[in-house]
């Protein structure tokens, strides 16, 4: 914590001796394009990423629980890309993504010329794939542990007042599960900017700029050594993710 | 009124059988990487150029994609485990590094969790929050002021740089905490009334009731210290202690025809902890997310 404090300090200095400028360093961060590019792409990031996350695992996790006989196994599976190491999935990117890769092979059968779909806007896709291929299984975890809390009584009530299965899971589930909405959500936001591993590692240090993170900002400038920089945009970030914080947990206890 | 309930069976009978489709298909684009990895590492050297080639060591011609090895071979393997010693290196410095933040992240959020579980102390809700705060804030925020420290104690560019930090991580302690709130309050009573101090209470109550939530620390910390990227790209300079993680992308470009087998031995620490301790890791992820709901008291 103290080294934070630290940061805050220096985020209003000089580079070099120790002048006071005030606000300046952040007018420059907040005016630099490239730093403008990098949080626009985290946003839309996020913001495509988490809903499709939430709703296609929670739609996972409703499964799971009526199926008896994979249980087990889907579990597996749906949890196994976890376990594996971004390292080793990037060859296994490449193979798909290159130009002359597997998936050009396949779209070729229809008649569309395969790209390099690394170095066009349809990286982002790739990286939003990327992210739900790694964190389905975690986030419908969640989910299971949500839907077990709701008692089994109340369904047997509704049912035997001859509600159906859509009206169970209006009525009963999704009011149980707003608790768990925020938890998931919260978990998957910090996962999300986990996917900078896979980025990094399949494009380098500047990728094709559809994917350029505030991740690959941070990491450039402390290559270049920019402190200031660094410190004014950690500063503000900070601040927001404290905000996000505190807002989606008035939002949780309001909505109760 | 018999046939309509029979429709209704027929009709959710078919439902189910739609559930398993979907769930089915999910199941193999799941797997589908792994599987093709593990299908390329049997592959020799000519049959990995024929059919990878395009990509990987731009020979021209297309990729071909081959679901079964036409004359699988083991040779990958044996290359890379008796004749690379660099891979070696890199995954010593892997297993270092990840035992080291394990080992180190006991001492530290096991007592941390054990007092957010079990004691009242003013400004805990304020401490609670804020340790929340720190575990949503991605790495790359807290990377200047790691830094600035690292700096300073003289540590960059040494193992430390990438241990230290991840010795203190927040998740654990969210975990741990849940697990030890669970241990019911009798049993500790109990023990006090026997004359059981704290620290007795700690290490003969608390570690031994809350062994499956520190197994599930362990192997949520194993996937995610095998697989750290952002700590050492950042700390580490020197070539000879990067892990595994920095080292084999390299690998794809200097030697493709081991890239496939180096990948799959990679993941085979990983894969198989999580083979062993599935239930662990499912009941570690329903524990972070129940700690945090909780408001803590």
């Amino acid at each position: 914590m103290i080294p934070f404090l630290d940061v805050v300090r220096r985020s209003f200095l000089q580079a070099a001796g120790d002048g006071f400028v005030g606000l300046s360093n952040y007018r420059t961060v907040l005016s630099n394009e490239a730093f403008r590019l990098a949080a626009g792409n985290t946003v839309r990031f996020i913001v495509v990423c988490l809903p499709l996350l939430l709703l296609l695992s929670l739609f996972l996790a409703v499964l799971v629980r009526k199926t008896v006989r994979f249980q087990r196994w889907v579990k597996t599976g749906f949890l196994l890309p976890m376990a594996i190491p971004a390292a080793s999935v990037v060859i296994f990117f490449q193979m798909v993504f290159d130009e002359e890769g597997w998936l050009g092979q396949l779209v070729g059968l229809f008649g569309i010329t395969g790209r390099d779909w690394l170095g066009e806007d349809s990286a982002f896709w790739v990286l939003v794939g990327c992210y739900i291929w790694k964190n389905l299984g975690y986030d419908m975890i969640l989910w299971l542990a949500g839907l077990g809390a709701v008692p089994e009584e109340q369904y047997e009530a509704a049912r035997v007042q001859g509600a159906g299965e859509w009206a169970c899971f209006r009525y009963i589930t999704l009011p149980q599960l707003k608790e768990t909405v925020f938890v998931t959500g919260l978990l998957s936001f910090v996962n999300a900017f986990r996917v900078f591993r896979e980025a990094y590692l399949l494009a380098g240090d500047y990728p094709h700029e559809s994917i350029y993170m505030l991740q690959h900002l941070f990491n450039n400038w402390f290559v270049s050594l920019d402190i200031q920089k660094m410190t004014a945009a950690a500063v503000m970030l900070v601040i927001l993710s404290g905000g996000i914080l505190a807002a989606a947990e008035r939002s949780c206890k309001t909505a109760e | 009124m018999e046939i309509h309930r029979l429709g209704l069976l027929l009709g959710k009978k078919f439902l189910n059988r739609l559930a398993d489709g979907i769930l089915l298909i999910m199941f193999l684009i799941m797997i589908f990487p792994l599987f093709m990895l593990a299908v390329n590492s049997f592959m020799g050297k000519q049959e990995l150029l024929e059919t990878c080639g395009a990509v990987l060591a731009d020979s021209g011609g297309h990729v071909r994609i081959r679901f079964f090895p036409q004359y699988p071979t083991l040779r990958a393997y044996i290359r890379l485990l008796l004749d690379s010693p660099e891979y070696f290196t890199a995954f010593w410095n892997s297993m270092i590094q990840t035992a080291g933040v394990l080992f180190g992240q006991l001492f530290a959020a096991a007592p941390a969790a054990w007092a957010f579980a079990k004691f009242r102390f003013p400004g805990k809700r304020m401490l609670w929050l804020l340790y929340m705060l720190l575990m949503l804030l991605p790495f790359q925020v807290t990377m200047v002021s790691g830094y600035l420290v690292l700096n300073a104690a003289d540590l960059m560019d040494t193992r430390a740089a990438v241990i230290l930090p991840g010795i203190f991580s927040t998740l654990p302690v969210f975990i741990l905490q849940k697990t030890f709130a669970g241990i019911p309050e009798e049993v500790i009573e109990a023990a006090r009334i026997d004359g059981a101090g704290d620290f007795l209470i700690f290490f003969k109550i608390g570690i031994p009731l809350g062994m499956p939530g520190i197994f599930s620390i362990l192997i949520l910390g194993f996937l995610e210290y095998w697989n750290a990227i952002e700590q050492p790209m950042t700390y580490l300079k020197t070539e000879s202690l990067q892990p595994l993680s920095l080292y084999l992308p390299q690998m794809i470009h200097t030697d493709a025809a081991l890239a496939f087998a180096a990948s799959i031995v990679t993941l085979l620490p990983a894969v198989l902890l999580f083979f062993c301790g599935q239930d662990n890791l499912e009941q570690g992820i329903a524990a972070s997310g129940s700690s945090m709901r909780r408001e803590i008291d």
